[in-house]
């Protein structure tokens, strides 16, 4: 608790009126209360991204409305105060940029990114101020009374809380105040703040969201039983992110949606003959189909978030020579948009989530006898195999195809060391991970500005037939395209000694200690 | 940071009544304000129902072995704090070095970057405490009975603070406990103000509700701010202003 404040809980005793506002009564003859002005009724509402980015980094956002008065308020977990700003007329949710200039909305960009931020938790509270009072009638605390009913996720009582704050020169006696209050019945020290209780009494519990494959295997277990766990897991990820991504709240939804979805399909490809004959074969065409469902909206999507950083790199051109391009973007983007929603929507979607679960389900409940540890490493060890033979056969005058192939090769092991993450020490996953990481990020680099030249050309000529893209534009739109070759050839330049990092008999020995039994 | 002295050689004149309402109003525009009770027998200390006691005394706080800051009490009223009167300032005189005349001006510095302005409620005499206070201080703001006597104990302390060498502040004279029934009263209140650039034109009346802050313990402009003697406060206070020329500091600043 900040500057000696001490925070009470209680539940309210009798008339929740003035003076004491349903406080429970001090038996204190040295102490007394009294009001200190009209109560409030304040609309408070706890925001943070889908994923908890705030609470993940220490913070509280709450916004707070009332009496035309409305604030945003930004408070490390113990309450200490980081950064407020009067906001009026915000709806959630909110990107940053629909934030007020200032400090806060400085403090919140680099930690909420492209998210928006989203009311978790939404309560009215009637709020009153009182003093506490010595026996000279002098005001030694003022008291902060706060009775809130929760209207979101659902509507249900949070105990009534009291913040006792010292005046200067005062902290002993209220010291002695909130003992004595200690002891009034019904009454008990708060040990959650304000946001923890109600995220309690909402039933809801902080960081209950996260992309990570957070499953828990052991090396016994049957493996059919550890894929059907990874596999849900997965589907529970893509299915949280569907309303986001019908609802296009942030573009990180969607993203999430796509890498569950392509996991999935990696799991399905190369551990899906473990489960019941043929489940495998029989979903992997509608995951594929989910997966291509969301392809154009994400290609829209990078070339969007990358907008800024690509006009800024422009030499010749200026960003406004450019912009008839962005505003091509939008439109094709809200277009797929309303595809992949539409998809989502689909009959066929609907079949897949109620079905996909039940079936591995049925597989769960009889997972037959192969051991998870065993064929994990038989999986990670085939992987690493196929990764070192392509890149092997990789030289200077190789195909740009042969690079594009590796890199498959390459997200396929990650999948693998990333779903069976839980069967391995986190030190030598941390390891392994880590060369592969630096050897992908290549050949992404490699292969999305190819992809990306390509699709500029393609977004050129389309612009150009329906008249949408002056010469200035389709030249701006060039230079681009000739930092994406620059950038291309240099990942091209890097490739080989990346390869080679991760092939050496450390690298090697790195993913050799995942597979050890 | 401005500093404003209610002073005046004279006793029962209504210095403390001034200071605290003065702190009060300066305090409900936005100053941050701190009302130091410098006078033992603790008045302003009553009205905010503070009680009379500085650890180690006046001594310590003169010395410095108690830093000014940790005396310091939240009054009742926002922005308002009260440096509590103690019964050793009688001894002040005696912690006071005659060679160093800034001492109480040395004292408040550390308080700068905190408050607005201070208001000192100062005992009577003229002593080396009232040295210390002339020095410190950018305003005298001397209350006078207006009577002949008074008169000329105002042109006395105006030529005792011209002779002071480099740091003098600037006087505000005002008339307080006017009897209006007094025809020496009247002549005086309203021919004074006319002549002199150094007298407030607002003349505070002998009015009950300003007697009565001793039983409501509390400033009159905030136990009865709709009152007459309300109003004449709030217009002296407006006078002070437009002598220091200040505004309220921007939160954080």
């Amino acid at each position: 608790m900040q500057n000696g404040v001490r925070e009470f809980i209680f539940v309210p005793a009798g008339d929740a009126r003035p003076p004491g506002d349903g406080l429970p009564p001090i038996g204190d003859p040295r102490f007394s209360v009294a009001t200190a002005g009209p109560s409030r009724t304040l609309r408070r509402t706890w925001l943070d991204t889908f994923d908890w980015r705030l609470f993940r980094a220490g913070l509280n956002l709450e916004a707070a409305a009332g009496r035309g008065k409305s604030e945003l308020v930004l408070t490390a977990r113990d309450g200490e105060p980081v950064a407020a700003e009067l906001a009026r007329g915000l709806r959630w949710p909110a990107k940053i940029d629909d934030l007020p200039v200032g400090p806060l909305r400085e403090h919140l960009a680099a930690i909420v990114g492209v998210r928006a931020l989203l009311p978790v938790v939404q309560g009215t509270c009637v709020q009153a101020r009182l003093r506490a009072l010595n026996v000279d009638d002098k005001t030694i605390a003022m008291l902060i009374i706060d009775q809130m009913a929760l209207t979101r996720p659902r509507r249900a009582a949070v105990p009534g809380r009291v913040a006792v704050s010292p005046l200067r020169g005062y902290q002993a006696q209220a010291s002695r105040f909130a003992d004595a209050l200690a002891l009034a019945p019904g009454i008990a020290a708060a040990e959650q703040s304000s946001f923890e209780s109600a995220l309690r009494v909402a039933g809801r519990k902080p960081g209950d969201y996260t992309s990570k494959i957070d499953v828990q295997l052991s090396a016994g277990m049957p493996a059919a039983l550890a894929v059907c766990t990874i596999l849900t897991r997965l589907f529970d990820t893509a299915l949280a992110n569907v309303p986001g991504t019908i609802r296009d709240i942030d573009t990180e939804f969607l993203h999430d949606l796509r890498v569950a979805v392509r996991r999935t399909r990696s799991v399905l490809k190369l551990a899906g003959s473990v489960l019941a004959a043929g489940l495998a074969g029989r979903y992997r065409p509608e995951f594929k189909w989910l997966g291509d469902l969301t392809t154009p909206t994400r290609d829209l999507d990078v070339y969007l978030l990358g907008y800024g950083a690509m006009a800024a790199k422009l030499v010749a051109a200026t960003e406004p020579e450019l912009r008839p391009f962005h505003d091509y973007l939008s439109r094709q983007r809200a277009a797929s948009q309303r595809q992949l929603a539409r998809g989502l929507r689909s009959a066929r979607f609907s079949q897949l989530a109620s079905r996909w679960p039940h079936d591995l389900r049925e597989v769960a409940n009889s997972p037959g006898r192969r051991a998870t540890g065993k064929f994990a490493a038989g999986r990670i060890t085939s992987a690493h195999q196929r990764v070192l033979r392509s890149g092997a056969a990789i030289d200077a005058t190789s195909p740009p195809q042969a690079l594009h192939d590796l890199r498959k090769r390459c997200k396929e092991l990650r999948y693998l060391l990333e779903v069976f993450a839980s069967l391995h020490g986190p030190a030598e996953q941390w390891r392994a991970v880590n060369e592969l990481k630096a050897l992908q990020d290549c050949l992404g680099e490699f292969q999305d500005t190819e992809v990306q030249q390509a699709e500029l050309r393609a977004f050129a000529r389309r612009m150009m037939a329906d008249r949408s893209a002056p010469v200035e534009t389709v030249l701006a739109m060039g230079e681009i395209a000739a930092a994406l070759a620059l950038r291309q050839r240099a990942a091209r330049g890097e490739f080989a000694g990346r390869f080679a990092d991760f092939a050496s008999p450390r690298g090697r020995a790195r993913i050799a200690a995942l597979t050890r039994e | 940071m401005k500093v404003v002295a209610a002073y005046n050689i004279k006793g029962g004149v209504g210095k403390t009544a001034a200071a605290v309402n003065i702190a009060c109003l300066a305090a409900a525009d936005g100053f941050r304000v701190l009302l130091w009770d410098l006078d033992p027998q603790a008045a302003a200390s009553f009205l905010f129902r503070v009680r009379p006691r500085v650890k180690g005394g006046g001594k310590a706080l003169i010395a410095g072995k108690r830093p000014v800051d940790d005396a310091i009490k939240a009054t009742d009223f926002d922005n308002l704090d009260l440096l509590p009167a103690d019964f050793t300032y009688r001894y002040l005189d005696l912690h006071l070095d005659s060679q160093r005349k800034s001492r109480l001006r040395g004292l408040l510095s550390p308080l700068r970057g905190e408050f607005d302005l201070v208001v000192l409620d100062c005992p009577p005499g003229i002593s080396l405490l009232s040295e210390n206070v002339l020095r410190a201080a950018d305003l005298l703001l001397v209350p006078l009975i207006p009577t002949t006597l008074s008169v000329r104990t105002l042109d006395q302390l105006t030529e005792f603070v011209a002779g002071l060498d480099r740091h003098r502040p600037r006087i505000l004279a005002f008339f307080s406990m006017m009897d209006r029934r007094k025809r020496l009263h009247r002549e005086i209140a309203e021919e004074l103000p006319a002549s002199r650039a150094d007298v407030a034109a607002t003349v505070i009346p002998a009015l009950s509700a300003i007697e009565r802050m001793s039983v409501q313990r509390a400033p009159v402009t905030a136990s009865a701010p709709r009152s007459q003697a309300a109003r004449y406060y709030r217009d002296l206070w407006r006078e002070i202003r437009a002598t220091l020329a200040v505004s309220p500091a921007q939160p954080g600043s």
